[in-house]
């Protein structure tokens, strides 16, 4: 075998160099790529949305004034302007989006909470082979197109659509339920969109409990359902937050499942912001629109991401 | 039950893709006639060049920024703001996607107004905005491998006398692979599947299918769009079983080395 110093020797004096000063830098460029690039394209992105936020909006491109300005004196003046943020508060619609959003978005974590925990209980609980045909089953969701699956259940929840024909057909109504455009669908799309995040991390978190316990309390003469409620459930919290964030912060906010499924008739806060954006191009509201909402979710946000480093310290 | 819950919506989708009539939910017979009109269509064929480049594109990035992420956060202990990056690692994966798009347009038009680049919206933006997002969800599936993994072999490779760069490139990184591929192929599928983040940060004529598909279904169900989407999840489904088993087998092999390894070393 060749030593690398040898080896190096034979190539010309450029490449030498390159890769000495390679095996000394090389740290640092791993780090300094993501890094910088993170804070440019992440970063920096809701600085300037903060700024615009608190400029006024005028007719040019771009569409708001700037912020510091040298008047005609030379003297430096800087404006501020929060009319965008009383604005919003003042507009009963903005209020009631947002709190209509945080109910939806609250009230939907809840039901993959009921439904996604006994379904991790039940993968963790079978075969090997089983369980991972199920795992695969969970996952398998996630690589299909979202907006695919949301047209799906446009399809099912329709007037004319496959629920309503079928039960037509049976005889339980006469005339088609409306289900397509109302709330009632947007808790479908979420639920069954955001479902498999719930079932993950909580079964992340089942997998790594010590069966031990169980049978420990179980000899000792608890019941099964005691056993459950004592021990089960209080050491799956993790996963249960953990899945409940995954879940509750990206649907507050989220646009293509009430603009498909709830259409004008639900009011949420990223359909309001995109289709607003979109309509009025008024810069400045929807930058402070972004950034109420970003506030609203910084805690949550907050609670994730401390929960997910103490989950890669742990391990 | 759950399991029905996520599968006989897409089954429906698959079904009525092959129904003759126009009306999609009303069944007039076996008729492969949508997919003949979805293959002459000019507009699909564009979109799906553009979305299938930003998606290679961006996954080679993203994988390869995600995993130097990946890298730092798992093998190189505390260095000075490692609390922002991680926090800067993490946050996209929740982030809601109108803020993310929203920030980002508006970053777009400031560099615009300060040094004349990106002079216009499309591909190059859209790439960006995608390896944002993409190269921290890469750089979560390297970091759990890298943690996972254990530091035992380039320990013991250090104890031998091989530099920190050798060991990188002789022993993680080839221990990696398999989590690389992964990230690539999640990078490229994240990439195909976004709608919001695109629409904001693209500009007049550059489609990517996702947006040229929800033109289509916002204003109702469309045949020629159940056709589109069976093709999507038959070819998703097949490379999803190709890609486990092909896993599954190295797994296997990689068991099987370690025990034959095991049995010459007795």
């Amino acid at each position: 075998m060749i030593a690398p110093e040898a080896d190096l020797a034979g190539r010309s004096s450029f490449v030498t160099r390159m890769l000495a000063w390679a095996q000394t830098a090389w740290k640092g460029i791993i780090v300094f790529l993501p890094y910088s690039w993170l804070l440019i394209f992440f970063l920096l992105p809701f600085f300037i949305v903060a700024k615009i936020s608190i400029a006024e909006p005028i007719i040019a491109s771009p569409p708001f004034s700037s912020l510091i300005e040298w008047s005609e004196d030379g003297i430096l003046t800087i404006r501020l302007i929060f009319d965008n943020f009383s604005y919003i508060f003042e507009d009963d619609l903005y209020s009631s989006t947002y709190l209509n959003s945080i109910k939806i978005s609250s009230i939907s974590t809840l039901l993959c909470l009921l439904i996604g925990y006994p379904m991790a209980y039940g993968i963790v609980r079978s075969s090997p082979t089983t369980k991972n045909l199920l795992l695969l089953a969970i996952i398998l969701p996630f690589w299909t197109s979202f907006l695919l699956r949301v047209y799906a259940w446009m399809g099912l929840l329709s007037d004319v659509g496959t629920i309503n024909n079928f039960l037509i057909w049976l005889g339980v109504i006469e005339t088609p339920i409306r289900m397509l455009y109302t709330e009632f669908a947007v808790y479908i799309g979420i639920v069954y969109t955001y479902l498999p995040f719930m079932v993950l991390p909580l079964y992340a978190n089942m997998e790594k409990l010590d069966g031990s316990l169980n049978e420990a309390a179980a000899d000792l003469g608890a019941r099964p359902i005691k056993v459950f409620f004592t021990i089960t459930l209080p050491l799956t919290i993790p996963g249960m937050v953990a899945g409940s964030l995954l879940v509750f912060i990206p649907a507050t906010g989220e646009y293509v499942i009430p603009d498909l499924l709830g259409g004008g008739n639900v009011l949420m806060i990223g359909r309001l912001l995109y289709n607003e954006f979109n309509a009025n191009h008024d810069w400045p509201v929807s930058a402070a629109v972004a950034i109420i909402l970003l506030v609203l979710l910084v805690v949550p946000m907050m609670i994730y991401q401390h929960y997910q480093s103490k989950e890669n310290e742990g391990a | 039950m759950g399991f029905a819950f996520l599968y006989v919506p897409m089954l429906l989708l698959i079904i009525y893709s092959f129904n003759k009539s126009k009306l999609v939910p009303v069944w007039g017979g076996f008729s492969t006639r949508w997919y003949t009109e979805l293959f002459q269509s000019q507009e699909v064929w564009d979109a799906l060049t553009l979305s299938l480049k930003i998606g290679v594109v961006n996954a080679t990035f993203a994988t390869l920024l995600g995993t130097f992420a990946g890298l730092a956060m798992a093998r190189f202990g505390r260095f000075k703001g490692r609390t922002l990056f991680s926090g800067m690692i993490s946050a996209p994966l929740v982030m809601p996607e109108v803020i993310t798009g929203l920030s980002l347009l508006m970053l777009f038009i400031t560099l615009r107004e300060f040094i004349g680049w990106p002079d216009q919206r499309g591909f190059t933006t859209i790439t960006i905005a995608h390896i944002t997002f993409s190269l921290a969800y890469v750089a979560v599936i390297i970091q759990s491998r890298l943690i996972g993994m254990g530091q035992d072999l380039e320990e013991a490779a250090m104890d031998l006398g091989a530099k920190p760069f050798r060991v990188l490139f002789d022993i993680t990184l080839p221990r990696l692979a398999p989590g690389m591929i992964a990230g690539w192929l999640l990078a490229f599928t994240l990439s195909l599947d976004d709608l919001v983040i695109a629409s904001f940060v693209t500009g007049p004529g550059a489609n990517t299918l996702p947006i040229l598909i929800f033109s289509r279904i916002r204003l109702g169900l469309r045949p020629d769009i159940n056709a589109l989407a069976t093709i999507i999840i038959v070819t998703v489904a097949i490379g999803v079983i190709i890609a486990g088993y092909i896993m599954f087998r190295q797994q296997k092999r990689y068991n099987e080395s370690i025990k034959m390894a095991a049995k010459t070393g007795e």
